[in-house]
């Protein structure tokens, strides 16, 4: 059983939907026990930063996530949730995150140089690190195969941690692991035949 | 890099795709399920669902297969038609859009922009607008292209961005349906005047006027066509491999 994290932000239909889709029970919970008798945890977000990281740790579910990353399960943040996982986010202000991944989140504006629209929004092509293997989720993908984006900040000071970026003016961060947690800046459930393989490899981790 | 999109465009009426469409294999070619899923498997960036149902009823029956679509398709869905309010948004992107395209709706009221773009995020909201050259001038069509609102396009779109529209999708009355390519012209001057991706819609007629479309205005982000994909007149595998040859990035 996947559970998806409830913690009020944003639309998890598609989420849900998708991971139905390819066969895997999934539960939209915000209960503790629920969350714990899951094997595979989700941690969905949009919207802003500071409001998502407040919403949870008043839901609680701040603790229960490290609680359960700690344990060895298998975490995915997605798009705001994998920004989440860093140390602190400068979007609008400055807010702390779970620290769950070494690194900061930043505005891609900077980044990009001029000419390219903000939010960095459509479909890219990933690249893997070569230097590096590559990570467990993107087994069935191929270097340029396209996902898709909608963001305007992006972890940065995260080097060691990356497992596949995209370009877009500079090398953004678009997926990133570190032991048994991962972040795709990217919606795999938005992101067709593509987003379901990668869905897939995480729930058979 | 990133990709240039290519959209197509469907029609629904109490929950069934109207303006015929027609493929082989299909057993069902009004369902909104069936070709959604016939456009993501050959190779759709993005579809565009516009309910042009006019009744309550209707309404409920676009959103009871909205959902159904949502369930089957994992590429972002757009829906428009008949958005007016929050609750109007609440309502389909609770079914599974990702995105909301607004028209005359925000023609009477923009700060539905605004309000939509607060709750939803930029990104969420799509400005569209129907345009007609009048006296030389880019005027903004509302209610499907029937009334002149007498307003100036290129300021009306860049007052929507500004309230918060997230991306714009322009569509020439003048080139609609024609077929003779997409109206460069003014597609040219919205690319201009905003900064958010730039939709471009109305007169594809072959491949070819895509091609055009991306090499004469790389700043251009989409292509939406409707009736040459129903139709059978271009398909999108083909057309996206054909762009691919040109060197315009695509999603393959």
């Amino acid at each position: 059983m996947v559970g998806i994290i409830n913690y009020g932000v944003g639309n998890l239909f598609s989420l849900k939907s998708s991971l139905a889709y390819i066969g895997e029970e999934a539960v939209v919970t915000n209960d503790p026990a629920v969350l714990q008798k899951c094997d595979h945890i989700i941690l969905p977000g949009v919207g802003a930063f500071g409001d998502a990281a407040e919403k949870l740790r008043q839901s609680g579910m701040a603790e229960v996530v490290l609680k359960e990353a700690a344990a060895g399960k298998p975490l995915l943040g997605i798009c705001l949730g994998m920004q989440l996982l860093f140390e602190k986010s400068y979007e609008y202000g400055e807010y702390a995150g779970l620290g769950l991944i070494p690194g900061v989140v930043r505005p891609i504006a900077p980044m990009i140089g001029e000419g390219l629209k903000v939010p960095h929004i459509g479909w890219n092509g990933l690249h893997f690190p070569k230097e590096k293997e590559k990570s467990p989720i993107f087994a069935d993908l191929a270097e340029n195969d396209c996902v898709y984006f909608v963001h305007s900040f992006a972890a940065v000071d995260c080097a060691d941690f990356v497992t596949a970026t995209a370009e877009y003016g500079a090398e953004l961060t678009a997926a990133v692991a570190r032991g048994n947690v991962y972040g795709c800046q990217f919606h795999p459930e938005k992101s067709g035949e593509m987003g379901l393989k990668i869905l897939k490899a995480f729930c058979n981790l | 890099m990133i990709t240039k999109r290519i959209i197509p465009c469907l029609d629904a009426k109490d929950g069934r795709v109207v303006k015929g469409v027609n493929f082989q294999g299909l057993n069902d070619v009004s369902s909104p399920i069936e070709l959604g899923k016939y456009y993501s498997d050959n190779g759709a960036d993005e579809l565009v669902f516009y309910d042009i149902t006019a009744s309550a009823e209707g309404r409920a029956l676009f959103t009871d297969i909205l959902k159904k679509v949502a369930e089957t398709i994992f590429i972002p869905l757009t829906v428009g038609g008949g958005i007016n309010t929050l609750e109007d948004f609440d309502r389909v992107l609770k079914c599974g859009a990702d995105k909301v395209s607004v028209n005359s709706g925000a023609i009477k009221n923009p700060n539905l922009i605004a309000q939509a773009a607060q709750k939803y995020g930029d990104q969420c909201v799509v400005l569209s607008v129907d345009v007609k050259r009048v006296d030389g001038k880019f005027t903004v069509f509302a209610k499907g292209g029937r009334e002149n609102t007498g307003m100036d396009a290129i300021e009306w779109i860049k007052k929507c961005v500004a309230l918060g529209a997230g991306e714009v999708v322009v569509n020439s009355i003048d080139t609609d349906g024609v077929k003779q390519g997409f109206d460069l012209e003014i597609l040219e001057a919205v690319c201009d005047a905003v900064s958010v991706p730039v939709i471009a819609s109305g007169g594809a007629g072959s491949m070819e006027d895509f091609v055009t479309l991306f090499k004469e205005l790389p700043k251009v982000d989409a292509g939406l066509a409707a009736s040459i994909f129903h139709f059978g007149e271009v398909n999108i595998k083909e057309l996206k491999e054909r762009l691919a040859k040109e060197n315009i990035p695509m999603r393959l």
